[in-house]
């Protein structure tokens, strides 16, 4: 069975995370032929001796120019039976609001930190980040341990160091530790010759062994409607009153024949076809992209969210309680209305409290009035119009959410929604 | 008992899920179809989305008037099947209207298509186009969203990229922008050839191996045709090639090949050692961010 692992790689600049994604895809052999001269001949043209693995991935005119990545660059290899989605994420602090785009649909996030610096202040908000978003694995890579002579004992000052910070700050990922040096490829695909002393996996290893099942399937069916397809103007006389609800199933399972609510309505009715591109089906699963069919007319449409009649339902919410992660350079204005896009439903929304803002040095809770960029905080959102919320612990789907400026449309704020009433 | 889902189970049912997002949020989109095999899985990608009903959008091409005979009669023909509008814009009309100027007759007017393509956004009002770009083609590519935000010039702003989050994709613009939409992103050549297999998708023929006259040009072959004539001292040779990928005649290079089935062609890309741009874009040669430079000037 084929799987696919996305991951995040992260941690503070100069740390080594694009020589570490080189190595990864050089030495897995995931590189080409005309990009691996392209690499030499830029590293020649610089004066390098051996090809520098950081330009496989550091692709933007600025980030040449800066020696940094400032946006998230996804690059893909295979080894056995697992294809690999990497994203690279930015180490700078500037750059947050790309790191948690990659972290948000990553299934395990590799921290790099140099074993030099130890743990900055950037190695602790993306780990925080992580954790907030909910990966459930953390591979905390030590990298560069060429320049500290493969010494244990800077390794495990380490380990000893991130286990404090995760224990005061209550990361709940899994974490492995891999001492490593990207630059002369030990512990990354290969052992190498330089850590005889660290018998644990290889970060490869831990990549291939990561459980990739979300458990998506075993839980309360949710589909939100994308859009309605109603081909009237067909000449197919059957076509004259087909009506299908489009969208991707977020969660569950849906056979023909079951009951469903569709919220906010609370309107009920059964299901009497699943389809996809006119080609029935006899039951939808957790990822699957259909278009379902149902006994009554009933006014359905994009922004509604379809549930099973027998299994739990959402909270139908008029106010949430959230983490937000503040995205944009204009900071939030606490009197403006913003656009609140939950699943495919869009509502308007105001911050009615900040209940704390999250000071990630300190990892205390402190009272705020304002948020600016990259500030993750905790508030109360009063909304308009009700949304059918999950605790974005047990469905992201369905318990995440975007502020959006209505000026603008940009995507001003990222939330994850904690509680509903 | 419950089929598992494969690898290109999952691409797909993203991808459609990416289209309908186009579909719910824009007023007026426009799918991009050249003929190409990118594009070619974009319209069953659409029809498993939309199918019963018809596309909520219509296919655009931009016509560099450089393109091989077969990938346009292919084009108008796919789109007569599936009964969906096509709308072509060529460059040849920009350069009569003055919008574009050429260098020299015969350059490569790959380029140029950007000028055509804004022209055709404002002559229909489009607010988001949906293209067959993959992640796995190109440095500049592998950085850019699936949903990505252009100006009323069509520049894209990599320092500024909108964040994109969950399946929470906003492919919302304030009036004179538009989007970009990109719903096979995260595919490889790979993935694009198992599902163009597996679909039973038909492809120009160029794709596949056939004769044709060719000179050698340092690493890569190209094409002698009208346009593009050998140059002085150059031998012609008639080798067996095939696209990987086609475009403008002036810069797309065919590969050696004898792959002449689409299961000849999986075997052959599951074992190959060079990019697809590498292999076929003449192009792509002269500069290192070259890709990134056109994207800038609003090229796809």
């Amino acid at each position: 069975m084929d799987t696919v692992l996305r991951f995040l790689t992260c941690g503070s600049v100069d740390d080594g995370k694009s020589t570490l994604i080189g190595r990864l895809l050089y030495d897995s052999r995931a590189l080409l032929v005309d990009t691996l001269e392209g690499i030499e001949r830029t590293s020649r043209r610089r004066g390098a001796t051996a090809p520098d693995l950081s330009l496989v991935t550091d692709g933007l005119i600025a980030e040449r120019e800066q020696g940094i990545t400032i946006d998230v660059a996804y690059r893909y290899f295979r080894s056995g039976a697992r294809t690999f989605i990497i994203a690279d994420a930015p180490g700078h602090e500037q750059y947050t609001r790309n790191m948690v785009t990659a972290a948000s649909t990553a299934q395990l996030a590799v921290l790099l930190v140099d074993v030099r610096q130890g743990l900055t202040a950037q190695t602790r908000r993306h780990a925080l980040l992580a954790d907030l978003v909910g990966i459930p694995a953390l591979a905390i890579a030590v990298n560069k341990m060429d320049l500290v002579g493969f010494d244990p004992a800077a390794f495990e000052a380490v380990v000893y160091a991130f286990e404090d910070f995760a224990e005061a700050s209550g990361l709940r990922a899994r974490r492995h530790y891999i001492p490593m040096s990207a630059l002369l490829g030990d512990m990354v695909v290969e052992r190498g010759e330089h850590l005889p002393w660290y018998l644990g996996p290889t970060l490869l290893e831990v990549l291939e062994r990561t459980p990739v099942e979300d458990g998506a399937r075993d839980k309360p069916f949710r589909f939100p409607v994308q859009w309605v397809c109603r081909p009237r103007e067909s000449t197919d006389p059957l076509l004259h009153d087909y009506r299908g609800l489009a969208g991707q199933v977020a969660a569950g399972t849906l056979a023909v024949g079951e009951e469903i609510v569709v919220l906010p309505s609370g309107r009920r009715s059964r299901v009497t076809a699943i389809e996809l591109g006119g080609v029935p089906r006899e039951r939808a699963l957790a990822g699957d992209s259909v278009m379902i069919r149902l006994a009554d007319d009933l006014d359905v449409g994009r922004g509604d969210l379809l549930v099973r009649a027998d299994e739990s339902a959402p909270t139908l919410a008029r106010g949430v309680e959230a983490d937000l992660v503040w995205l944009d350079p204009a900071p939030l204005a606490p009197r403006r209305t913003y656009l609140l896009r939950h699943t495919t439903r869009e509502v308007q929304a105001r911050i009615e409290t900040i209940e704390w803002n999250l000071d990630v040095a300190t990892l205390e809770r402190v009272p705020a009035h304002e948020l600016a960029m990259n500030d993750i905080a905790r508030v109360r959102v009063k909304l308009a119009q009700p949304i059918a919320a999950d605790p974005y612990e047990a469905l992201r789907d369905t318990g995440s959410f975007l502020l959006l400026d209505p000026v603008t449309w940009d995507t001003v704020a990222a939330g994850m929604i904690r509680g509903a009433q | 008992m419950i089929a598992p889902r494969t690898h290109l189970d999952r691409l797909e049912a993203e991808a459609i899920h990416i289209l309908r997002e186009v579909a719910g949020q824009c007023q007026n989109p426009a799918l991009l179809f050249s003929g190409g095999k990118d594009s070619v899985c974009l319209l069953r990608l659409a029809e498993k989305a939309f199918r019963p009903g018809r596309f909520p959008f219509p296919l655009l091409h931009i016509d560099t008037g450089h393109n091989y005979p077969e990938v346009i009669a292919f084009r108008d023909r796919r789109a007569a099947e599936l009964g969906e509008r096509l709308i072509v814009r060529s460059v040849e009309d920009s350069i009569a209207r003055g919008t574009v100027r050429l260098a020299r007759p015969d350059e490569s007017r790959n380029r140029h298509q950007s000028v055509t393509l804004r022209e055709a956004i404002e002559e229909f009002g489009f607010d988001c186009l949906i293209g067959g770009a993959r992640r796995d083609e190109e440095k500049a590519r592998a950085k850019e969203r699936v949903f990505s935000v252009r100006d009323e010039f069509g520049q894209w702003d990599p320092k500024n990229q909108r964040p994109e989050l969950w399946r929470l994709y906003n492919a919302k613009v304030p009036p004179g922008g538009h989007v970009r939409a990109f719903p096979i992103s995260d595919w490889t050549e790979l993935d694009v050839w198992q599902y163009i297999a597996r679909e039973g998708l038909e492809l120009p023929s160029i794709y596949f191996a056939h004769p044709r006259p060719c000179v050698r040009r340092g690493s890569l072959l190209a094409p002698v045709t009208e346009l593009t004539p050998a140059r002085e001292g150059e031998a012609v040779e008639t080798l067996w090639v095939r696209f990987r990928t086609v475009g403008d005649i002036t810069c797309t290079a065919p590969v050696e090949s004898r792959a002449r089935t689409i299961e000849e062609i999986l075997r052959e890309t599951a074992a190959t050692t060079v990019s697809e741009r590498g292999a076929t874009r003449l192009d792509d040669q002269t500069h290192e961010a070259s890709m990134e430079q056109r994207k800038r000037e609003g090229y796809f």
